[in-house]
């Protein structure tokens, strides 16, 4: 059956009958087996399932870190099968933030200058991008914290700054892995109130892969994955 | 982009430091080693270099280098002179002798003896005492480091009397001299006094020096002297580098310093590449979150030279300050004099440097540019 061509419908991510295959002969595994999924702005869509279920495959092709075997993608109305190289670079640096599980921050960077990151690698000027990166440290409760090192951080506190560095350059899609794994539950919690403020943001949309239940009330719709596709998908009563 | 690179670079402490040094001790070690090998090597024929006015040398045609020439017959020099094109040539002698001091110490010198009429092959520069003075009765000049090796913490004094061969001479001046290769004491004198300390043998010429008449070509000067005399006829320059060509092909030299300038170099491209490689490799997860975050490939190749070229210019400018300074010290020690840090040695060591940085950066961005940004995905 042909695959239609993703449509955006005013839908942050639309995914149709995405496959992806890793290695050849023997060695090939199928991570994806035909995955749909709609991510819609101004929500939070989680991402649940066990390990190896594909979860992270799935938001590094929706993130634009790798291709996809065969479907359809279309991701803030680009659509993403067609963009490659140097554009498909430009496209995440300009439109995509990302929340890493392990926080990702430079160790020799204090948390503005952490932050101030993605602006620096778009070409701003240093000056500009730090002020940027104050502001943006101060809306998520940081203001005390610009000058410190991520060693001289709670592993909740450089988060914030992961999360504060995700936003800084405005993207319209917020890609976040297991956010709040390596944090005890004060912490997950700031986070996730964090990013759900985010995710009601109407021009923005916020896809979070967990495997932690306590978050699970953030979520506007979870998507529920096992064995490379979707299972189902859940609309939690807020 | 490039402050991100730096600020990487420069918030590691120890590995930033430990990549400088290890540049450093290989540029130290090489500029060093090249720049004693050079002035060593140089010291070979260092008597041809110090000879005045004269461009060309005249030789037996067995002649390797200077410090083994047989003497020639006397009728070899009108020979020569006869020769059109020369301007006009003079006699040289070049050997060793023993000089025995009042006290009953002995030295072995190198003695030049010049031409008497003209002293055409005298030294350039005086440290005390006139050139003229070498047509004194007994008259010899001494180098100046050879001043100190035989006269050690005495201060300059003329008129000092010893024997050379057992006949008296004076000490008529102090010049400068570049240290011959077994760093012996350089004594001047005119040819007659040669004679003097040679009597028993005929000949004593074993150089003659020539000037082409001006506007002819040296080179064919040379051919014209070699075809009409049956010697060997060398410019200065060629016969400089035969001398020096002798001592690099016949002796350990280049290889016993190869050695240590190779082990420098390898040396320095291990503990440089080594630590280079662990730095990357500590901050692999941040170089695919910036991936991640849009720094294409074409900035991080940029970002990582960036990072190999700062310490590799640190750790140079640092090496050659420390060999600077080491020559500037050791030119106090007599048998160091004149041996130098050279444009020659800094500017190869220079390129070996930028090997290094090459070499230290292809590993490192091998594992840079093949790296999956998804990988920082995987907690």
């Amino acid at each position: 059956m042909p695959i239609p061509p993703a449509r955006t419908s005013g839908n942050a991510v639309v995914c149709r009958q995405i496959v992806k295959e890793f290695g050849t002969g023997d060695t090939r595994t199928l991570a994806l087996r035909g995955v749909d999924l709609d991510v819609l702005p101004g929500q939070m869509t989680l991402l649940v399932g066990q390990s190896g279920c594909g979860k992270t495959t799935l938001i590094s092709i929706i993130a634009g870190l790798l291709n996809v075997t065969s479907g359809s993608l279309s991701v803030l109305g680009e659509d993403l099968i067609k963009t490659v190289g140097t554009q498909l670079v430009r496209f995440r640096q300009k439109n995509i933030g990302f929340v890493f599980q392990q926080y990702n921050l430079l160790p020799t960077l204090t948390a503005v200058e952490n932050a101030a990151v993605p602006l620096i690698i778009a070409g701003q000027p240093r000056r500009q991008a730090l002020e940027a990166a104050k502001e943006i440290l101060a809306s998520v409760g940081l203001a005390n914290r610009m000058h410190q090192l991520p060693n001289q951080l709670s592993g909740g506190q450089q988060q914030r700054v992961a999360i504060a560095r995700a936003l800084v350059h405005e993207p319209r899609l917020l890609v976040c892995d297991e956010p709040t794994a390596a944090l005890d539950a004060q912490s997950g919690q700031t986070v996730m109130e964090l990013l759900r403020r985010v995710a009601l943001q109407t021009d923005r949309a916020v896809i979070v892969v967990t495997h932690d239940n306590r978050v699970f009330n953030f979520g506007d719709r979870i998507v529920h994955m096992d064995d490379g596709i979707v299972t189902r998908v859940e609309i939690p009563n807020h | 982009m490039n402050w991100l690179a730096l600020r990487m670079l420069t918030g590691d402490r120890s590995k930033y430091l430990s990549l400088i040094l290890s540049i450093t001790f290989a540029t130290l070690l090489m500029t060093q080693q090249v720049s004693i090998f050079m002035g060593i090597v140089t010291r070979a024929a260092s008597q041809i270099v110090d000879v005045r006015d004269a461009e060309l040398w005249i030789m037996d045609n067995k002649v390797r280098y200077i410090d083994e020439a047989p003497y020639l017959p006397s009728n070899d020099l009108q020979r020569v002179r006869g020769v059109s094109g020369v301007e006009w040539a003079v006699r040289f002698h070049k050997s060793n002798m023993t000089a025995r001091l009042p006290d009953g110490n002995f030295r072995n010198v190198v003695v030049l003896g010049v031409d008497d009429a003209t002293l055409i092959g005298s030294p350039r520069q005086m440290v005390v005492g006139d050139l003229n003075d070498l047509s004194l009765p007994n008259a010899v000049f001494i180098d100046k480091a050879g001043y100190e090796y035989m006269w050690p913490g005495e201060p300059f004094q003329l008129g000092r009397e010893f024997h050379i061969n057992d006949r008296r001479v004076v000490l008529a001046g102090v010049c400068k001299a570049s240290a011959p290769f077994t760093t012996l004491p350089v004594m001047y004198t005119r040819f007659s006094e040669v004679e003097r300390f040679l009597p028993a043998s005929r000949n004593l010429m074993n150089y003659i020096l020539a000037k082409p008449v001006a506007g002819r070509d040296p080179l064919q000067v040379c051919r014209a002297i070699e075809e009409q005399s049956g010697l060997m006829a060398l410019t200065q320059d060629g016969f400089f580098w035969r001398t020096i060509n002798y001592f690099l092909g016949s002796t350990g030299i280049p290889i016993n310093f190869g050695i240590t300038i190779a082990l420098g170099f390898i040396v320095g491209a291990a503990v440089a590449g080594q630590t280079f490689y662990l730095f990357t490799l500590e901050n692999l997860k941040q170089f695919g979150a910036l991936k991640a975050m849009g720094v294409t490939n074409v900035r991080l190749i940029g970002m990582i030279l960036l990072q190999a070229s700062v310490v590799s210019a640190m750790g140079y400018g640092l090496g050659m300050g420390m060999t600077a300074l080491f020559f500037t010290f050791t030119n106090r020690i007599a048998p160091m004099a004149g041996i130098h840090l050279t444009t020659i040695a800094a500017a190869g060591v220079g390129a070996a440097v930028l090997v290094i940085i090459l070499l230290t950066s292809i590993f490192s961005l091998r594992k840079v540019l093949f790296l999956e940004p998804a990988v920082v995905f995987r907690g």
